[in-house]
């Protein structure tokens, strides 16, 4: 309801943009800030993984991803280094692949709450 | 097409954009975090609704790179809204302030005559061309991957319908005269990483996948209005029935090379397993990669929603959306006994082979209880969609048979 009545507030600005110019020479945004939800789970090395992560991208492409081992972290700090080109420190990664694989490591099995596939599960035609 | 309904239907979609965007203009910069996204979808419930500059609500996957994703809601019908279209960059920032007089579109490389374009010149000096086309993330629906993957972990919202307004590549590389000896055609956007070790966004097609695709556009326009900023302002490549990757945002060059693009984008990243479906058994890295291309085959059920309640005996006529890699639709059938019978769909209007396609099946529940509904899409050259869902190590081309629970009370 908000936006139909806005609507009818606005339908005469819209004219007038419309009007008086075919098409806006310049655009203009501005992008939120970094979703706060997301902020990194406090453990051991948080401050490590800040100071080496965040400059480059916010928090949720971290504690979004499946939790997973140190094998599968370190792959994935390993390619910000070498595709990327972060400049890591050997110590500094080692302090983060510790940090990812303990506070977002795989799940204890009893935890998992991965769907399974339905045990009577489509027929082929 | 029967371009006067569609032309009719968009309209007034476009002016429900514009007062759209009219009204959240002025709120860019406010991220709305109060209010999560609910959802029956373990992949997306929790996920915070927000409200970026010239979009509606949508679901944030990550902010920085930004990557938004559609609510499942916007595709009960083909055409989804500029508003509502989803959002996906790889490196940070994406621009925000773009200066008409000053981009070019400059096509270089492998030609007699080098082109340096304006907006204006695109407009005015080739023939426009429209066509609606799909537009889907290659790693949508990762989320369901299984095992999990690695990447974005999108639901099934990293895509949307639109009907692209702009110039056939063809005609611009006519213009500007392509040389003997081309291999590949390169596409950069302007934007550009913060950082300078960051790999530019930029990707390739092949001379001859180009030569054989006329439909491939420089879009200026995006159901009727200029492209949203997050969604390629002032223009991007639009390649109907090929994952989005292909479809560069912003675009700035393009370039004939008479050699394989090495570009991170195209060498190493999006690329798929060499085996016919794409797919390998989860564990192994593929011997054989190569550079990801055309959509497979998808359907939805956008109605009922994932675990409605429904009443026995009445007619309940799912309806929802299909789609393939640009030969069109020829059937769609859902089922309510778990695969063992089909029922053939009423498909919708045809707006080409390239888009969404409206269908709705009648179906009413003849006794209490849960329910399954499947739904699965055939092409014009047979191709469907599988039981269970092929892997890869990235999680693309998802398009296993999708599946809703409904109770029948």
């Amino acid at each position: 309801m908000r936006r139909t009545a806005l609507g009818l507030l606005l339908i005469p600005g819209i004219a007038l943009v419309l009007g008086a110019s075919a098409f806006p020479q310049v655009r203009s945004i501005e992008l939120p800030p970094d979703n706060a939800i997301a902020e990194l789970r406090p453990g051991p090395g948080v401050e490590v993984v800040r100071a080496n992560c965040i400059a480059c991208h916010s928090t949720d492409y971290i504690v979004r991803q499946p939790r997973s081992d140190a094998k599968h972290w370190e792959g994935e700090v390993k390619k910000m280094i070498s595709v990327y080109g972060v400049p890591i420190g050997e110590a500094d990664a080692k302090v983060i692949v510790e940090y990812l694989a303990a506070v977002y490591g795989p799940a204890p099995a009893n935890a998992t709450k991965e769907k399974k596939p339905t045990k009577s599960g489509p027929k082929a035609p | 097409m029967s371009s006067h309904f569609l032309h009719a239907a968009l309209s007034r979609r476009h002016f429900l954009s514009l007062v759209g965007t009219a009204a959240t203009v002025p709120r860019a910069g406010f991220l709305e975090t109060s209010k999560a996204y609910a959802a029956e979808d373990p992949i997306l419930a929790g996920r915070p609704l927000v409200r970026y500059p010239e979009k509606t609500d949508l679901i944030l996957l990550t902010s920085r790179p930004p990557q938004l994703e559609t609510p499942m809601k916007y595709f009960e019908h083909a055409i989804t809204p500029n508003e509502a279209f989803y959002v996906r960059y790889h490196t940070f920032p994406p621009p925000t302030h773009i200066d008409l007089s000053t981009w070019r579109l400059r096509l270089a490389g492998l030609v007699e005559r080098p082109l340096e374009l304006s907006l204006d010149d695109l407009k005015s000096e080739f023939s426009t061309t429209r066509l609606v086309a799909v537009n889907q993330c290659s790693g949508n629906s990762r989320g369901r991957s299984e095992p999990r993957v690695f990447g974005g972990q999108w639901g099934d919202g990293a895509m949307g319908n639109a009907e692209w307004t702009g110039v056939r590549l063809q005609d611009l590389l006519r213009r500007a005269g392509v040389k003997t000896g081309a291999v590949e055609i390169a596409f950069r956007g302007f934007d550009d990483p913060a950082a300078p070790t960051v790999p530019h966004f930029a990707k390739s097609l092949t001379m001859s996948m180009v030569a054989d695709s006329p439909d491939i556009l420089v879009a200026y326009e995006m159901n009727g209005q200029p492209l949203p900023t997050l969604n390629g302002f002032p223009a991007r490549l639009v390649v109907p029935g090929w994952y989005s990757t292909y479809w560069v945002k912003h675009l700035a060059e393009i370039t004939v090379l008479d050699h394989d693009f090495d570009s991170f984008w195209m060498q190493k990243a999006y690329r798929i397993p060499a085996s016919p479906c794409g797919c390998v058994e989860p564990g192994p890295t593929a011997a054989r990669t190569v550079p990801i291309n055309r959509m497979k085959v998808r359907s939805f059920i956008i109605s009922p929603k994932e675990g409605a309640r429904v009443a026995v005996g009445r007619p309940v006529a799912p309806k929802g959306i299909a789609f393939d890699g640009g030969y069109g639709i020829a059937d769609v059938e859902i089922s309510a006994d778990e695969g063992s019978s089909w029922r053939r769909a009423v498909l919708g209007r045809d707006l080409g082979p390239y888009s969404f396609r409206e269908w709705s099946a009648p179906w009413a529940p003849t006794k209490r209880g849960n329910f399954s509904l499947l739904v699965r899409a055939v092409n014009r050259v047979g191709e469907s969609q599988p039981f269970e869902a092929a892997w890869n190590p990235s999680g693309y081309m998802r398009n296993v048979i999708e599946k809703i629970r409904v109770t029948a009370v």
